[in-house]
C-alpha cells in the first residue's frame, strides 16, 4: 500500500520560492500564471496488511508529528 | 560550573562554542552526542550549537527534534535548566516546541553569513544579565533559515512577556526594515520562553567572544551563565 502526503504553505505565509518560480514562468512567456506556491510531496510504501482507515490514520500521524509543521504548513493524505 | 555542548551529526559550531565555553571561560566543559540518553542533571547550562543537523533535511532541526538526547534536553528544561540554542541550535528548540512560531527561509532565499547589529530588547534573562538593556551589539549571523514569523497571539504574548531578547538594528540601534537581513516578524533575531530559561538566537555569539577575533561582543552571553550560575540570586 502506498501513501502521498502533500505539505504545502498555510495560506497568509509567504513563500518567497513560490514567488521565484512564478517570476521565472513569467519570465519565460506564461503571462497566464496568477500565482505559484512551491509544497513537498512524500510517497510513503506501507505493510500491505494495513486497512486503509488504518493507514489513513497513521500516515495522518506522521503528517502531525514529523512531516509537517502545523505552524506554517497543511498537509493531506491519499491512500492508493 | 559545567557547560554541556550537544553534537548532532551535522553540528558544525559545537567545536567554536565548547572552546569558548572552556579555554574562554575557563569552565569544566563536555561534548555530548546526541544517541546517548544521559541524564543532564550534572550540567548548569546546555548550549545547543549551530550547524547542519542532518543536512537540514525536511526542515532545520526537524529531524534533531526525535533524537535520543531531545527528550532530555526537554525535561532539563522544563526542570528549569538553562539551555542556549544558536543558529541551528534555536531551529531545534522550535521544532521541539520549547520555543514558539517558525524560522523560514530568509526572505532573499540566500544564504546570509556576515555581520549584523542587534539590539538586546532585555537583559533580564540569565543569558544576557551582563548587557545593559538597549545596548547594541555586533554579532555574525550565517544562515538560510531565520526568517522568524508567528501568528499575531503568539506574537502579542512574547511582546507582553518580554519574551523578545535581540532584535535586528542599525549601528545606532533603529530596528527598521532595512536593518532586517532575514525578513524576521518585529526583526526578532531571538527570543526565550515564559521562564526565561530557554534562549533562542540566530546570531552565533560564540563566533566573537574572545579579543584575537576582533570582536568580543558575543562574550557577555557566556559571562551572563557563568554568573548566574556562580552567583545565583
Amino acid at each position: 500500500m502506498k501513501a502521498k502526503v502533500f505539505v504545502t504553505f498555510k495560506e497568509g505565509i509567504l513563500d518567497p520560492q513560490g514567488k521565484a518560480v512564478q517570476h521565472s514562468l513569467e519570465t519565460i512567456g506564461f503571462g497566464e500564471v496568477l500565482n505559484v506556491r512551491q509544497g513537498k510531496l512524500f510517497e510513503v510504501a506501507l505493510d500491505d496488511g494495513l486497512t486503509k482507515d488504518d493507514a489513513k490514520k497513521k500516515v495522518t500521524e506522521m503528517a502531525e508529528k514529523l512531516l509537517a509543521n502545523p505552524v506554517m504548513e497543511n498537509f493531506e493524505v491519499v491512500i492508493e | 560550573m559545567k557547560f554541556g555542548v550537544i553534537v548532532f551529526p551535522g553540528s558544525n559550531c559545537d567545536h567554536d562554542c565548547y572552546h569558548v565555553a572552556k579555554h574562554v571561560m575557563g569552565q569544566e566543559t563536555d561534548y555530548i552526542w546526541h544517541k546517548g540518553r544521559p541524564s543532564l542533571e550534572s550540567y548548569d547550562c546546555v548550549i545547543i550549537p549551530g550547524g547542519f543537523s542532518y543536512g537540514d533535511y525536511l526542515r532545520p532541526g526537524a529531524i534533531a527534534r526525535y533524537s535520543p538526547i531531545t527528550d532530555e534536553i526537554k525535561k532539563y528544561a522544563e526542570g528549569g535548566g538553562l539551555v542556549i540554542g544558536i543558529c541551528n541550535g534555536f531551529q531545534i528548540l522550535i521544532e521541539t516546541g520549547l520555543l514558539p512560531g517558525v524560522l523560514m527561509r530568509n526572505r532573499s532565499l540566500k544564504f546570509i553569513c556576515e555581520d549584523v547589529y542587534l539590539k538586546v530588547e532585555s537583559s533580564d534573562t540569565p543569558f544576557t544579565s551582563e548587557y545593559s538593556a538597549d545596548e547594541v551589539v555586533k554579532i555574525p549571523i550565517a544562515h538560510h533559515d531565520g526568517n522568524y514569523f508567528a501568528d499575531m497571539d503568539t506574537l502579542k504574548k512574547l511582546k507582553q512577556n518580554n519574551q523578545i531578547i535581540f532584535r535586528y538594528s542599525t549601528a545606532d540601534g533603529e530596528t527598521s526594515v532595512e536593518a532586517n537581513p532575514n525578513g524576521s516578524l518585529l526583526n526578532i533575531a531571538g527570543i526565550c520562553n515564559e521562564k526565561r530559561n530557554v534562549l533562542g538566537m540566530m546570531p552565533h555569539p560564540e563566533r566573537c567572544a574572545e579579543g584575537i577575533l576582533g570582536n568580543e561582543d558575543g562574550k557577555k552571553i557566556f559571562e551572563s551563565i557563568v554568573k548566574r550560575v556562580m552567583q545565583p540570586c
